[in-house]
Formats: structure tokens, sequence, C-alpha cells
């Protein structure tokens, strides 16, 4: 067994085992916990098929932000997990008989597909440039304006969760810079004409 | 032992069945249903990539970073419609979301 297979079978099964973990385990932190050690192992699958770009960068997005968006969610929120786990064994059997079914009929339609006999993963062809540089050519060339189009996406989204989320909490003082600047000598100024020995 | 791209594809297969399973078995949390829609575009992008790597054509890791891009924008929305339920009604139980009689 070489090396390249004994890491894609270390790797595959801990992103099943932590894929099970995010659907079973009982408290949520430790859900987005087995979330994180998934998309972990999927990185270095990732790696294993020569795309080390779309790895780093599952790291990044997933890892850096997305699950730490999902652990600042879970901690903020003041929910009742356990409470909430009720009636999950009676799912079960329905959701089980859906996943077994399903899972057939996607194996069926590999199966299909590696009878034809295709490469192994140590005899893909690596270019002669770096998998980053390739596809920075082809992004940056052939799907600019997809890219683009991401680009915007990203921002609608980032958009839409603040004005989702913003929230102005009534009766708090706030610096008011239209108004202050507005300020005439007038309204800010007042002439006093104070007579000797006696107060205002 | 070699490894090919069924291998990559049953794993795709496992990951996806994985994130079904999970939202049939959560029913009541959003957060984890959330999760296991995570879950089924990462193996939808797994299958991406290893077409992309098994065919030699590089424009399935194009796809499968835009993939990549749409999954988590939907995460910040997801994220931000649930803390804006929980905050107006103090839950965020599935049965409790039926204002719209839906």
């Amino acid at each position: 067994m070489s090396f390249v297979a004994i890491a894609f079978y270390v790797f595959a099964s801990i992103a099943i085992a932590g894929g099970l973990l995010v659907i079973s385990s009982r408290n949520p932190v430790h859900s987005v916990l087995f979330l994180i050690l998934t998309f972990f192992s999927t990185a270095g699958l990732f790696v294993l098929l020569g795309a080390e770009f779309l790895a780093m960068l599952l790291v990044v997005v997933y890892v850096g932000a997305v699950a730490v968006l999902f652990l600042f969610v879970v901690m903020m929120l003041d929910v009742d997990f356990v409470e909430m786990r009720q009636g999950m064994m009676q799912n079960l059997p329905a959701g089980a008989t859906v996943g077994v079914i399903l899972l057939f009929e996607l194996l069926l339609a590999f199966g299909a597909r590696s009878a034809e006999g295709a490469k192994s993963l140590e005899e893909i062809a690596v270019g002669q440039v770096s998998n980053t540089r390739a596809l920075g050519n082809l992004i940056y060339d052939d799907y600019f304006l997809m890219f683009q189009t991401a680009g915007m996406i990203l921002l609608v989204a980032m958009i839409g969760a603040i004005v989702l989320t913003l929230y102005h909490r009534p009766g708090i003082k706030r610096q008011n810079i239209a108004a202050q600047v507005a300020r005439t000598r007038d309204e800010a100024v007042e002439l006093v004409d104070v007579k000797p020995g006696q107060g205002i | 032992m070699t490894i090919g791209i069924e291998h990559y594809l049953t794993i795709s297969a496992i990951l996806f069945t994985i994130g079904t399973l999970g939202i049939f078995m959560n029913r009541k949390n959003v957060i984890i249903i959330l999760m296991s829609i995570e879950l089924m575009l990462l193996s939808v992008n797994i299958n991406l990539v290893a077409f992309s790597a098994f065919n030699g054509d590089l424009v399935g890791q194009v796809f499968a970073l835009f993939v990549l891009t749409v999954a988590a924008a939907e995460a910040a929305i997801g994220l931000a419609i649930l803390v804006v339920f929980f905050r107006n009604r103090g839950s965020i139980a599935v049965e409790d979301i039926h204002s719209m009689k839906g």
C-alpha cells in the first residue's frame, strides 16, 4: 500500500467520522468543532488530488470564517439544546431509509463510472505550472466576469447580513453629527447682561 | 492498492448521505440543519475537484470555487436570519417557524 493510499484512507475515515459526529453529537459546539475536523480532512483529500489552492481556500474560508461564524451563533443563542434533541430517534427510521436508498443510488451511478477503468491517483498528470497559477490564469482570463459576480454575491451577502442583524436599541443617546454641524451661533450662544452684585 | 476516482466519489456519496440524514434526524435544530447543508455542499465540491483532477480539466476547480463562494454567502445570510428570528421569538425550533402558515 503506497503512502498516497494510506493518506487517502486516513483523511477519508476522519472526514466520515467527523461528519457522523456533526449530526449526532449532543452539544452543538462539539458539532461545529467536528465540522471543522471534517473540513480539515477534506482539505487533505484535495491536496492529494493536486488541488492545493482549493484546499487552502477550504481551510481559510470554512475553518477561518464560516465555522467561527457558526461557533459565534451557537454560543450567542441561549437555547435549550437538550430539549431540542427529543424526538430525534423517532425520525431516525425515515431518515435512515432515505439515506440508505440515496447512498445505494449514488454508489450504483458511480460504480458504472468506475467500470470504465479510469486513472489512479498516482498517475494524475501534474502540469508544468503550479495549481494556483493555472487556476489564476483560468479565472482571470476566461472566467473573469463570473469571478466578479462571485465577489458581488459576497458583497450582497455581507450587506444583507448587516442589514438583517443591525438593531438600534431605543432610548440610548447617540451622537448626531448632522445636528452638531447644523448648529448656528444664535441657538448656541446666549448673551446675558448680568447686573453687578446679582446672580443670573 | 491504487486510489481511483471511484474512491473519491464514494467518500462524496457517503458525506452527502450523512448530510441528508442530519437534516432528517435533527428536525428541530436549525443550526444542525445548516451544518448538514454545509456538509452536502462540501461533498459536491469533492465530486467537482475529483472529476477535475482525474480528467485533467481545471474548470471543475473553478466551479468548486464558485460553489464555495455561494456556500459562504448562504451560511452568513442563514445565520443572520436565525439570529433575527431568535431575537423576535426567543426560540429557533423549526416547529415554531409557522407564522407564514406555510
